[in-house]
Order: C-alpha cells, then sequence, then structure tokens
C-alpha cells in the first residue's frame, strides 16, 4: 500500500507524542525494553516542504507488515514517478538505507541525478555530470530507480516504540521490498550502520542483488582493537540516552564533522525528522545496538552478515572519508579484506558524512555505468542468479575488461581501465604480443645465487661529522641478514600479504629490510620523508600498513600521529623508549628470533631453489609473481601523494630493463644517490654505495661525497637527483686529486625526475669526462620510460633549431622539429608512448596518436609499469581513460609531443597547461626561452582567469647582477613587477603575449626534488597580485607544500 | 540608408560616425550616410562627406523624433558620464532620453539600434577576472553613472522585438590620440609629477583603443539581426597591469612615468573621504578621488572576448603596442588636440583613469 503525497507540505511538528526515553545499555548492550518502554509510538509523516535539494514529489508513505507482523509505515523517497514522467523505464533500483543519526534526506543528491543521468543516458549524448569519458549510449542506456528509505524509528518512518535489533532491521527492509514487490536487478547502498542492514539485506537477497555501494560503514569490529574512543563515550550507561536523546548532542556531533561545514539549511534538513526526544528515541537505540562484544544480542546476526558479506561476488564500491572518527581506515581495511573485488576510493579531506563531504552520486552512477554489465540489466532474475552464482559478470561486448582480472578477451574498449579492480590483477603483457616479458626472476634471486660471496653488497658511507668511515655489508652477510630478518618478520607475525611501512634511510638496514619483506611476501610500504610529517603521515595511515619498521624519529611522529600497526625499532631502544613510542620490537630482536627459527630448521632455506612458486610445503606462503610486492607513494608535489601498487613481476621487470640499458652487471659499482634506484642495488646484482647525505635535502650531496663514495667501491655508475647534480657541480673546486680520479673511472651518470638544464650537463660532463650523460623520463607509476644522453640531446637541439629556422622561411613544415620542451629521448625497449591530443580547453581527449609535432598527454605502456593505484579507483580510472585495449598503460599527467626523428619532448605538467582564448600554451619551451635571457635566473609560466580565456603570465627569478638597481618598479611598491624592458624583452623572446611579468625572490619548488616549481602555488600568488588583492604567503623554498 | 548616431561630439562618436561612413562609402552610397545628435557641433559635419548634425537634447522628445525622422539604424552613444552628481540628473538623460530615443525611433520605423554602453553596468565585485558579459544590474551598479546605465540598457534590451532589433555593446575603457579625458590627464599629470600608482600599479586592466572600439561598435551593427537582445564586452582582449599602460602613455608621450605608489586601500579611504567632503560643499563638477575610482585603478579589470568575437565576426585590428605607437606618433607632430574643443572619450569609462587631482585645463 502506497499512499502518494498530498497536496501541500505536511510538516512534522505535530505528530510526536510524550514520553521520553529512559534506561540504558547494560555492559554496551541494551537491556530489552529499555528504551521500548517509553516510546509510545507515532505514525509516520511527510517532511516538511522546502527542504534544500529535496524534491517533495519523492515522498511516499508505505505501510508494510514489519519483522513481527505488525504493519508499520515507512517514509521513503523515491524516484520512479519523475522517471516515469520523463519517459524512462528503470533498468535497476539502487535501495539506499540510511545510517545513525541521519534519514533518507543523505540521498537527496543521487535521486535528482540519477533521473539527470538516465534522461542523458536515454538520448545518447553525454550525460554531463559524469566524471570523464564514457557515460551511457543509447546501446547500454541505465536509468536506475533510486529508493531511499527511513529506517523505522528514524527519519520520518513510524515511532512504534519497538525496540528495533540488526537481525529484526534487515528482515524489516526486506519485508517492506518484499511489498515493494521490488524486482532485480538491485544494487544497495547504505552508510554507517545503515551499511550494515543494507549489506545484511544483500546478503539475504543474491536473486535480485548486481551489487553493493558503501560509504564510510563497517560490519565487523575486530576483536583485538578497542572502540573508537567517540563511540565508547557515548555508549557509556550514563551517557547514552543524555547524549542520543534527551538533548541533540549526538545528533549534532554528526552533523558537525561535515567537511566543509554543512549549509545552515542543510544541517536544519538533518535535524527536522529529529526534534525532540520521543523522535530521537530511535537515535539512542540505534547507538544501543553497536555490538560491542559477544554478550550482545546483535553480535550473532553482525557476524552473520560479516560472513555473508565475505562470499559476496557481486561488484562492489566503496567510497571513503578517513576523517571518521568512528569508522576509521581500519573499517575500510576489513571490508577490503571481505570484498576484495571492490573498487575503492578514498577522499582525504572527507569525513564520515562522505556523502555531503563530496559530490558522491556521479562518482556512484559511473561506477554503475561501468561495472554493472548491460546483460545483467537486461536479464531476467533466473539468469541473473546464474551469473551471479558464477561470480563473473562477463562483460558483453561493451564492458569488457572491467570486472575480474581478465582484461584481454574484450573487443574494442573504448575507455576501459584495463587493471580492473583488484590489486593482484594480472599483468596484462602476458596476453599481449606487444610486451614480450621479460622472463621473471625474483627480485631476491641475486641474494641467494651470491649467498657465500665475500665481495661487498652495500657500502654505507658514514657521516662526515661522525667521523667518517664507511659500513661495508658483503653478499654472504646480506644475503644471511635478509634470512634472517625474514624469518624474524614471520616469527612476530607478519605475513604474506600483509603491508609493512618502511620508515628508513637508504642503506644497508633499509636493503635489509626491504629484501626480506619481499622474500616472505609482505607488502612494502615506501613513503618518501621528502612528504613532510604530514604527507607522510596521511601515506602511512591511508595504506594501512600491519607493521611499521622505521627510525626513532619516525616512529615518534607515527605515535603522535597514531599510526596503525605493530611497530619494529631499527635500533634497540631502551624499555621505556620503546613503551614510550609503542615499539614491541626491534629489527635485532627480530633478527635474533629469526635465527633462532632458522636454526632449528625453519622454512627460508627450503626456497632457496623455489624461484616463482616455492616448493609445495612452503608455496602458499611465497610471494607470487603477480602479488602484490611494494607501494610507493608518488612525490606529492604533483597532488596528493598517491600509494602506487608494483607486483614483483613488475619490479622484476624494472629491474631487467635498468640492468639492460645501463649495462649494469655484477661486477659494476654503483653510487646510489637516488631514492628509487638505490633500492635496486642488491636486484640488479651491483656493489650499491650509499653516499654521506641527508637524503631528504639533495642539496646536501656534495661532490666530495660523490667522490668518496665512488672511490669506495669504485663506482663506474652514479645515480642523482637534478637537485643534487646541481650542487655536485657547485661543490666540485674543492676535489681532491684522487676524488677527481675516481670521479673520472664513471661511465655512466643517471639523473631523472626533473628537467636538467644542458649547460649543467656539461659542467657535469668536465667533472665526469668518461661518463655518457643519461637523463631518462619516467616517474613513480613508470620509473624508467625513456632514455637519452646529453650527445643526443644536442643532436636533438640543433634539429630543433633547424626546424624552426625552416619555418620561418616556408610554411607548411611546422611540427615536424620544433623547439619547446625538454628532449627525453626514444622509449626504451619494450616500453611504448603515444600521445592523447588537447582540446582548446586543456583536456586530453583527442585520439591517441604518435604523429610529429602534436602536443598531447603523454600516455606510457610498459611491463615495469605499476599495476594500479592503492584505494584511488578513480584515479586509476582517469589513468587509464581512453587507453588502448591491450598492454597495461598510463596516463603520465606531462604533455609533449614527438619530433620526426621519433624522440619525445616533454612540455610540462598537464595542469599546468595555459588555455588562452587562442590556444593552448606549454610551459616549458616558454620558460626555457626565458630563461635564456641574461636577466632571468629562472622563469615560470603561470595562468590567471578562467579556463580557456586564461592569461599566461611569466614569473621569473632575476640572474643575481640584475637583481637590483635601475629599471625596476617605483619605489614603494611592492617590487613584483619586472621592468618594462625586460616585459617587452621576455615577450619577444617567447612569442608569447604574457600580460604580466613577475618578479619573485625564490620560486615555491617541492622538497623531494628541490627542482619543481610549485606552480599552482605561484599561480595563486601570481592570481591574487595581479587582481589587486593581496597574495597568498608563499611556501619557503623548499618546504614544499604538505 | 541613414544611420543616426547619438553622441557624436565624444570622441568615440565622432570615429564611429566616419567609420560608418567610410564602411558605406565602398557601397556606392550618396547623401546623407549618418545623422549626428547632440547638443553641440559634431564637428564632422561639411568634414567628412555624408554627415549631417541634428542638434539637440535627449530630454526634448520634439528634437529626438526630428532626428530620428527618416531613419534606417540608430547608435546610441549619448550619456551623462560623470563620476559625481545628482541622481536625477543621471536618470533625465541616460534613463528617460534613452527611453524617448527608443519610443521615437520604433515610431519611425527605426529597425536596427545600437545600445552603446559600459562594462559597468554589470560590476557586482571589485575585480573582473576573464568574466564574460553579465547581465546588466542597477541595484548592484557602483554609482548613478553605472547605476543608470544599467536602468538604460535593460530598456533598450527589453525593447528588442522582431522589427526592432536590439544590441548592446560595452567597450571598456576607450583611448587614443588626441583624447583629452585619459590620456591628456595621465600626461598632464605625471607631467607635473603628481601620478601615483595604486599598490604598484599591478592590477590587470584590459582597454580598447579607439579604433578597434569603433569598428566592433560598427560590426554590432551590422550583425544586429543575427545578436539581438544580447550584450557584448569589447576590449582589445589584451590586458596589461596598471603600471605598464600608465608606464606606456607616457612613453608615447614624452613625459615621466608614474614615480610612486599608493597603497589601494589608503587611496580608497581617502577617496571615501574626499567625496563626501566633495558632496557637503555641492560642487557641481567632480572630486579629485572617489572610493568607485580607487577601487577601479587597484583591481583588475579584464574580460573573456570569446564569445564577442565569434559572434561580431569582429577582431581588433590595432594592437596595443601598435596604438601607442600611434600615441607616440601623435605626440611626435606635436599635436595635442585636432582642434581647441574640450571633448573626449564621453560614453566610456575613461575616466576612471583620472587620477588624484583635477586639471581643468589641458595644457599647452
Amino acid at each position: 500500500m502506497v499512499a502518494g503525497r498530498p497536496g501541500g507540505g505536511l510538516t512534522s511538528g505535530g505528530l510526536e507524542s510524550g514520553g521520553l526515553a529512559s534506561g540504558g545499555p547494560d555492559r554496551g548492550g541494551l537491556n530489552s525494553g529499555g528504551l521500548k518502554s517509553a516510546a509510545r509510538g507515532s505514525a509516520a509523516s511527510y517532511p516538511p516542504a522546502g527542504l534544500p535539494g529535496l524534491n517533495e514529489r519523492w515522498s511516499k508513505l508505505v505501510t508494510a507488515p514489519d519483522s513481527s507482523g505488525v504493519p508499520r509505515t515507512w517514509h521513503l523517497l523515491d524516484n520512479a514517478s519523475e522517471l516515469a514522467a520523463a519517459g524512462l523505464t528503470p533498468t535497476g533500483t539502487i535501495l539506499c538505507v540510511h545510517g545513525n543519526p541521519t534519514w533518507s534526506y543523505l540521498w537527496r543528491a543521487l535521486l535528482a541525478e540519477s533521473v539527470v543521468a538516465g534522461a542523458g543516458a536515454s538520448d545518447g549524448s553525454d550525460a554531463g555530470a559524469r566524471a570523464g569519458a564514457g557515460a551511457g549510449t543509447a546501446e547500454n542506456a541505465q536509468v536506475w530507480r533510486v529508493i531511499a528509505v527511513d529506517q523505522l524509528e528514524m527519519g520520518f518512518s513510524e515511532r512504534s516504540g519497538e525496540t528495533r535489533t540488526l537481525a529484526r532491521r534487515i528482515a524489516d527492509l526486506g519485508a517492506l521490498t518484499d511489498t515493494l514487490g521490488l524486482e532485480g536487478p538491485v544494487v544497495t547502498l547504505g552508510h554507517d550502520w545503515g551499511g550494515v542492514v543494507s549489506l545484511g539485506w544483500a546478503v539475504d537477497h543474491p536473486q535480485l542483488l548486481a551489487g553493493v555501494m558503501m560509504l564510510n560503514t563497517a560490519v565487523h569490529q575486530p576483536e583485538q582493537f578497542p572502540l573508537p574512543a567517540a563511540l565508547r563515550l557515548v555508549l557509556k550507561r550514563s551517557m547514552l540516552t543524555s547524549t542520543t536523546v534527551h538533548t541533540t548532542a549526538f545528533l549534532d556531533t554528526t552533523l558537525a564533522i561535515a567537511h566543509p561545514s554543512l549549509a545552515p539549511d542543510v544541517r536544519r534538513a538533518f535535524r527536522a525528522p529529529y526534534r525532540s526526544a520521543s523522535r530521537r528515541a530511535g537515535i539512542g537505540a540505534f547507538v544501543a545496538d553497536i555490538p560491542v562484544d559477544e554478550s550482545h544480542v546483535s553480535y550473532a546476526e553482525l557476524t552473520r552478515v560479516a560472513t555473508g558479506v565475505a562470499a559476496l561476488t557481486v561488484p562492489a564500491v566503496m567510497l571513503w572519508g578517513p576523517r571518521d572518527p568512528v569508522f576509521s581506515d581500519r573499517y575500510l581495511g576489513d571490508l577490503m579484506q571481505r570484498l576484495p573485488q571492490a573498487d575503492v576510493t578514498r577522499f582525504e579531506n572527507a569525513g564520515h558524512l562522505v556523502g555531503e563531504d563530496v559530490a558522491v552520486a556521479p562518482i556512484l552512477l559511473t561506477w554503475l555505468d561501468e561495472r554493472i554489465g548491460t546483460h545483467v540489466l537486461e536479464a531476467g532474475d533466473g539468469e541473473l542468479a546464474d551469473s551471479v552464482e558464477d561470480g563473473l559478470i562477463q562483460g558483453g561486448p561493451i564492458e569488457a575488461g572491467l570486472v575480474g582480472g581478465g582484461a584481454v578477451e574484450g573487443g574494442p574498449i573504448e575507455d576501459g581501465p584495463i587493471e580492473g579492480g583488484p590489486i593482484e590483477d594480472g599483468p596484462v603483457e602476458n596476453g599481449s604480443a606487444e610486451h614480450a616479458p621479460a622472463e621473471y626472476r625474483p627480485l631476491w634471486a641475486t641474494l641467494l645465487e651470491r649467498a657465500a660471496d665475500p665481495a661487498a653488497a652495500v657500502v654505507e658511507m658514514l657521516p662526515k661529522r661522525a667521523s667518517g668511515g664507511r659500513r661495508t655489508v658483503s653478499w654472504r652477510l646480506l644475503a644471511w641478514r635478509v634470512d634472517e630478518i625474514a624469518a624474524g618478520l614471520r616469527e612476530v607475525g607478519v605475513a604474506k600479504g600483509d603491508r609493512v611501512s618502511l620508515l628508513i634511510p637508504p642503506g644497508a638496514d633499509l636493503t635489509a629490510v626491504l629484501y626480506a619483506c619481499l622474500r616472505i611476501g609482505a607488502i612494502v610500504v615506501v613513503a618518501d620523508a621528502g612528504l613532510g610529517v604530514r604527507g607522510l603521515s596521511r601515506a602511512v595511515r591511508g595504506a594501512r600498513p600491519q607493521h611499521v619498521i622505521g627510525i626513532e624519529r619516525a616512529l615518534a611522529a607515527g605515535r603522535a600521529l597514531s599510526w596503525p600497526g605493530q611497530k619494529i625499532s631499527v635500533r634497540t631502544l631502551s624499555r621505556t623508549l620503546a613503551a614510550t613510542l609503542g615499539v614491541q620490537h626491534s629489527l635485532a630482536d627480530v633478527a635474533r628470533s629469526g635465527r633462532a627459527s632458522l636454526a632449528s630448521g625453519g622454512d627460508l632455506q627450503g626456497e632457496a631453489t623455489g624461484g616463482a612458486a616455492g616448493d609445495a610445503a612452503t608455496g602458499e606462503r611465497m610471494p607470487e609473481p603477480d602479488d602484490t610486492a611494494a607501494i610507493l607513494f608518488t612525490s606529492g608535489s604533483t597532488g596528493p601523494a598517491k600509494g602506487v601498487v608494483y607486483t614483483h613481476r613488475q619490479l622484476s621487470a624494472l629491474v631487467a630493463v635498468v640492468k639492460e640499458r645501463f649495462g649494469i652487471d655484477g661486477s659494476t659499482g654503483l653510487v646510489a644517490g637516488f631514492a628509487p634506484f638505490a633500492l635496486l642495488g642488491p636486484a640488479l646484482g651491483a656493489t650499491s654505495v650509499t653516499p654521506d647525505m641527508d637524503v631528504t635535502a639533495p642539496k646536501t650531496l656534495s661532490a666530495t661525497a660523490v667522490a668518496e663514495a665512488a672511490r669506495a667501491v669504485s663506482a663506474t655508475v652514479v645515480f642523482a637527483s637534478p637537485a643534487a647534480l646541481t650542487n655536485v657541480v657547485e661543490t666540485s673546486a674543492v676535489l681532491t686529486l684522487p676524488q677527481r680520479r675516481a670521479l673520472g673511472r664513471v661511465t655512466t651518470v643517471l639523473s631523472a625526475g626533473a628537467p636538467l638544464p644542458v649547460p649543467l650537463l656539461e659542467e657535469v660532463q668536465a667533472l665526469m669526462p668518461e661518463a655518457s650523460i643519461h637523463t631518462p623520463y619516467g616517474m613513480t607509476e613508470g620509473l624508467l620510460m625513456t632514455d637519452i644522453t646529453l650527445g643526443e640531446i644536442l643532436r636533438a637541439q640543433q634539429d630543433a633549431a633547424r626546424g624552426d629556422a625552416d619555418r620561418d622561411e616556408t610554411a607548411g613544415t611546422a611540427g615536424a622539429y620544433r623547439a619547446g620542451g625538454v628532449c627525453v629521448g626514444r622509449p626504451i625497449a619494450g616500453v611504448h608512448i603515444v600521445l592523447s591530443p588537447l582540446d582548446g580547453e586543456g583536456r586530453s581527449v583527442g585520439a591517441l596518436t604518435q604523429a610529429p609535432g602534436v602536443t598531447g598527454e603523454i600516455v606510457v605502456s610498459a611491463p615495469h609499469l605499476k599495476a594500479n593505484y592503492d584505494q584511488l579507483w578513480l584515479t586509476d580510472r582517469e589513468a587509464t581513460r581512453q587507453t588502448p585495449s591491450t598492454g597495461r598503460w598510463h596516463r603520465t599527467g606531462d604533455v609533449g609531443h614527438f619530433d620526426a626523428a621519433g624522440r619525445l619532448w616533454v612540455e610540462g605538467r598537464l595542469v599546468h597547461v595555459v588555455t588562452t582564448a587562442s590556444g593552448v600554451l606549454t610551459p616549458v619551451g616558454v620558460e626555457q626561452r626565458a630563461e635564456s635571457l641574461p636577466e632571468v635566473r629562472r622563469a615560470a609560466l603561470v595562468a590567471v582567469g578562467p579556463v580557456g580565456t586564461q592569461q599566461p603570465v611569466v614569473v621569473v627569478e632575476l640572474a643575481a647582477e640584475h637583481g637590483r638597481g635601475s629599471g625596476r618598479v617605483p619605489r614603494g611598491s611592492r617590487g613584483n613587477l619586472a621592468s618594462t624592458e625586460l616585459v617587452q624583452k621576455i615577450r619577444r623572446v617567447t612569442g608569447v603575449d604574457v600580460v604580466a611579468v613577475l618578479v619573485i625572490g625564490e620560486m615555491p619548488t617541492d622538497i623531494r626534488h628541490n627542482s619543481k616549481i610549485d606552480r599552482a602555488e605561484l599561480s595563486r600568488w601570481a592570481a591574487a597580485l595581479l587582481a589587486g588583492r593581496r597574495p597568498p604567503k608563499l611556501g619557503t623554498p623548499g618546504q614544499g607544500r604538505p | 540608408m541613414t544611420v543616426l548616431v547619438t553622441g557624436a561630439s565624444g570622441m568615440l562618436g565622432r570615429a564611429v560616425a566616419t567609420e560608418v561612413v567610410l564602411q558605406a562609402s565602398t557601397e556606392a552610397t550618396r547623401g546623407e550616410t549618418v545623422r549626428t545628435f547632440q547638443r553641440g557641433e559634431s564637428g564632422l559635419s561639411g568634414v567628412v562627406p555624408g554627415v549631417t548634425d541634428a542638434r539637440g537634447s535627449l530630454t526634448d522628445r520634439a528634437r529626438v523624433r526630428a532626428a530620428v525622422e527618416g531613419v534606417d539604424a540608430v547608435i546610441h552613444l549619448a550619456a551623462k558620464v560623470s563620476m559625481a552628481g545628482r541622481p536625477e540628473d543621471f536618470d533625465a538623460v541616460n534613463v528617460e532620453g534613452t527611453r524617448t530615443l527608443l519610443e521615437e525611433a520604433r515610431a519611425a520605423g527605426v529597425s536596427r539600434f545600437v545600445m552603446v554602453s559600459s562594462p559597468s553596468v554589470a560590476h557586482a565585485g571589485l575585480s573582473v577576472v576573464g568574466d564574460d558579459a553579465l547581465p546588466a544590474d542597477p541595484e548592484r551598479a557602483r554609482g548613478e553613472y553605472a547605476r543608470s546605465k544599467a536602468e538604460a540598457e535593460l530598456l533598450a534590451l527589453a525593447a528588442d522585438e522582431p522589427g526592432f532589433a536590439v544590441v548592446a555593446v560595452r567597450p571598456h575603457i576607450v583611448w587614443g590620440p588626441g583624447d583629452t579625458q585619459l590620456i591628456e590627464r595621465i600626461v598632464e599629470r605625471s607631467r607635473r609629477g603628481r601620478l601615483p600608482l595604486l599598490s604598484g600599479g599591478l592590477a590587470l586592466i584590459d582597454t580598447t583603443y579607439i579604433d578597434n572600439a569603433t569598428t566592433a561598435i560598427v560590426a554590432a551593427l551590422n550583425r544586429v539581426e543575427a545578436v539581438h537582445g544580447q550584450s557584448y564586452v569589447i576590449t582589445n582582449g589584451e590586458p596589461r597591469t596598471v603600471a605598464e599602460l600608465l608606464g606606456g602613455i607616457c612613453r608615447a608621450a614624452g613625459v615621466p612615468g608614474p614615480r610612486f605608489s599608493v597603497p589601494a586601500p589608503l587611496a580608497r579611504e581617502a577617496g571615501g573621504l574626499i567625496e563626501r567632503v566633495w558632496n557637503l560643499r555641492a560642487h557641481d563638477d567632480e572630486p579629485p578621488m572617489t572610493r568607485f575610482l580607487a577601487e577601479q585603478l587597484s583591481t583588475s579589470h579584464w574580460y573573456d572576448q570569446r564569445r564577442t568575437r565569434h559572434d561580431l565576426q569582429w577582431r581588433p585590428r590595432v594592437s596595443l603596442d601598435d596604438g601607442l605607437a600611434r600615441l607616440a606618433e601623435w605626440y611626435g607632430v606635436g599635436g595635442q588636440r585636432e582642434d581647441g574643443q574640450r571633448s573626449g572619450c564621453r560614453a566610456d569609462d575613461c575616466r576612471l583613469f583620472w587620477v588624484a587631482g583635477r586639471s581643468t585645463h589641458p595644457p599647452n
């Protein structure tokens, strides 16, 4: 029995009956009847009119028997009639269940947007609201009916005065959907404890279920963890009714934790059904129903749901706000284990009310479009049930490759993310002729082979200020140490698949721990200290490691910021300090117990020849090639740090290409002054030496330190960051003759991470005359994509200069060769690169091309490319948007072009492209030309104004001899305008109608590379100045942004 | 075919009238091509062939009626332009005058009407950063001039109907050689060493060289059937900092550029104070610095020109640098004004540049 809404808005005000709730929980559970006796009940009602975003026509009152067979009236929102009015036939239903203390109002945007999206899809036009490409077409039009219920005793549904346990609530909802005659396919959506109810419904209705969607929720209270403090407080007997019922404190607290805070009218709308104590009784009862331990009446039901969820094979998505005092990342982790197929996206700045903090509706609809195969929506119930049982929804002709790991079999995919949902997704190159997979060689293979070799494997140059010297670890010792630690880690509970966060500076300790983790299949989480404490903390917490191994400084920060996981210190700490830092073990303890374990016949030995799979006895504990090996965090200089997931096979492929490309073998000595490559030393088989430097500050690498490190191992290969190389050149005057000789023996220099000016490379060449200087191109997601040497750079520049000259003389040859960018050479073996051309608004949406002269986003593919991002389904989706269906591809976010000789030129970051009314401008070429002026030390192109009609602005650091004196702005100004002469020179030399040239003392840069200019911050600064506003304070150079 | 150009005694009005004749003459039209309408002489009659003067005030309906007789199209530039003054004076000319002109034009069978308006009609906030033309808003416009022009533009667009096509164009800060309002005042103040910058002159301002404003207005007339009912901001599309603009103008005129800077908040305060005192003393001319002026000079004002250029099928012909070169040439040949008349750009916001202090008499 469904009642439509009568004309005119009823208000809820007069519907309350008296009676305050009283009683409370006894030891976590509610003594039955505690709240029940108090509330006498009141009928369901319509919400008051005029609540923002709420369409009054959605509201319905539906009377259905509850789980006890008593008729109860629900208030629910349903957009069925709106869809019908728009001539749309639903292809499925989204069943939404709110949590406590909210109501169906939470889902208002989804109700509205599903109608818009449905209409867009059936028009065959882009639905607009969808992110990126891939909106429905006429062929696979999805139209979603959305039903959002107010749970009984909550919102505007009936107040029966009864206590509804979890089991009853799940059964109540089932009885309601029976009454509604809800047919499949149904996708559930739940938030907070409504998530549990919706998942319970999902478990109970497999024949209807097509998918599950969750916002901050939980199905399990892990035994070993205490309840979240916020909830413990509320659950205290004395507090329960006073916070939840007698006052609006619980309600207010929940509504107050939105980021940013809710608009006042929205906040009022959330409070609308809970205006009096009797109407809030349900809130108290709901909180009291949280099963805190096994004695609780709802514990069994929660366990049933949790177990049932783990058996679900339908597509799942979780959108999570980590700033949640109750449903913390721990619960996300639990759900991810139960639903390994789930797509997960964490929104760093969102909290408990993630649906209010982030526009989740278009994301959910996009997800449904991609993950719920069309044939599911067309299938009858029987057929649907079959495919559910199969656990695999074959994508059909359109959605192939979206579900499960087998991405290759599909036909042409326009925009299908290749890597699919699971982290352990098999690398696609298996099925691709283009990517002949490198032979898989475990990363620790060399360690095993050289386990008896007394030669040096790792050398650590000790700080000069601490008397200098070096620490040398032989292959034999390293192999033994790795074994010990590996066995010891198992002893202290580190299991295959566990995440281990490593907060150890590069050197012998890090190397040993890293390879120990890899050997036992633990996933190493490596976040550069260069992210800064806040960035590091976000990375560590977000990655949810079960274990943290670190130096005291890192562990202290972790303690202060309550990082999760078991803590292991690198050094042995005093008992007091260990207790203070929450440290359970030291590395020495771990090694000792490992030694004991190995001595008593532990099982690491048996794997010596095990290779990929290990032997039968230990196979399940050994990592497979396609298991996740590592999560590396991006620098954060180009946005919040993202976790990049690599499998063992992918890292193995990386080692193979580095070896091959730079001719590294067992006799090579390698100066590892650049973190990502430094870790590869033992896998490469090279003797790696860490120079004396503060790894968090590349500028601390001196020429002396490099030379001494090179001398120590007779190094022929030097890896160093661009900022480090700059400093090496600047400090080279003090080198002694033996040190110069050591550098003279270097045959290969590798520097990457930021563009290096040719004059600097020439100075490096002077310092290391025998060296071939490589400046390859890569990113955390794919560390080595192209390569080029200094000689080739010079040739490329000559070609470009000639191309520019030709173009001046003859029209029509444009683009074959042109200056503008950093030449990074040709793709190395196994790497494929295409470009995705830009449109007028700077979006990379053009058809992929390799045509010379066309500027586009650089899209790469390689066997050693990342698997995916960690818990960033949306980012994954964007990074693989509109890429070829074979191979594993990645949109780099960089823009560039190919020249006629097939060399790639990087022109800057996609987000830094300036979109003027007369076309897009890429930054690097403009900056290089500006920097060709003697007055300019460093230049940055930034934009002011709206996309599509932006104005280019050049910000410069003046060369020292031009920094002061005449020709500047009038006194009394802030001194940020360049002289008219310089402005005109820059316009002339760049060929760009720059609206203004601003002078800055020093550019804000990121800390990791100390070289990437923070253009976003610079743009904000320039925009404020040029609008006549007070500019924001710029970050101290080198500090980067948190 | 006759086009009525109102306000042709101003720099822009005269240029528009001349441009209409220039474009028409290529079509071998004879006789009266442009009729001008303003209180004084246009200075064109007898100089530019095909131009006749019909003198009168917009507040005089009979004169207006006579002026529109036999006319096919109207370009309406005449307005009371001032920083100060009583609201009713602005209303009489800018609002009621426009209303009268619209009514009489329609009655006389005029089919095309170009309303020359001002970007200030939609200045809701302090700075404009790449906005397209927003709807005119008398409620939020700052100052009586902008308020009355906003009402006038709304009146004109409301009159748009089949058979009577109306378009509004809003040139932003028009300048050029011979402009006594903007250029002369800057040059004079600078010569006396009294030209300040506000907060370093960092705000980006887009301006319109006289020839570009002229061709855009005539383009609007030519395109009115396609673009009627709409408003378009017109600029060079070359935003520059106030410091660079003032410096460029001074260099062109051979006088020293701005030598000192005043903090904008201070100037705004001072402007507000001067404004109040000025009103107390009931001057009928303008205060040396108003709060509005200080805001305009210390905040950015540049616009999105994509729609304008696309719809009007028009592009600026003279770049900012070329315009400054022409200005330098004009000063170089010693001319300060083409005639002894004190006129200038009247229909625009050129007085925004009238910086601190009055110069009632141009230098000799």
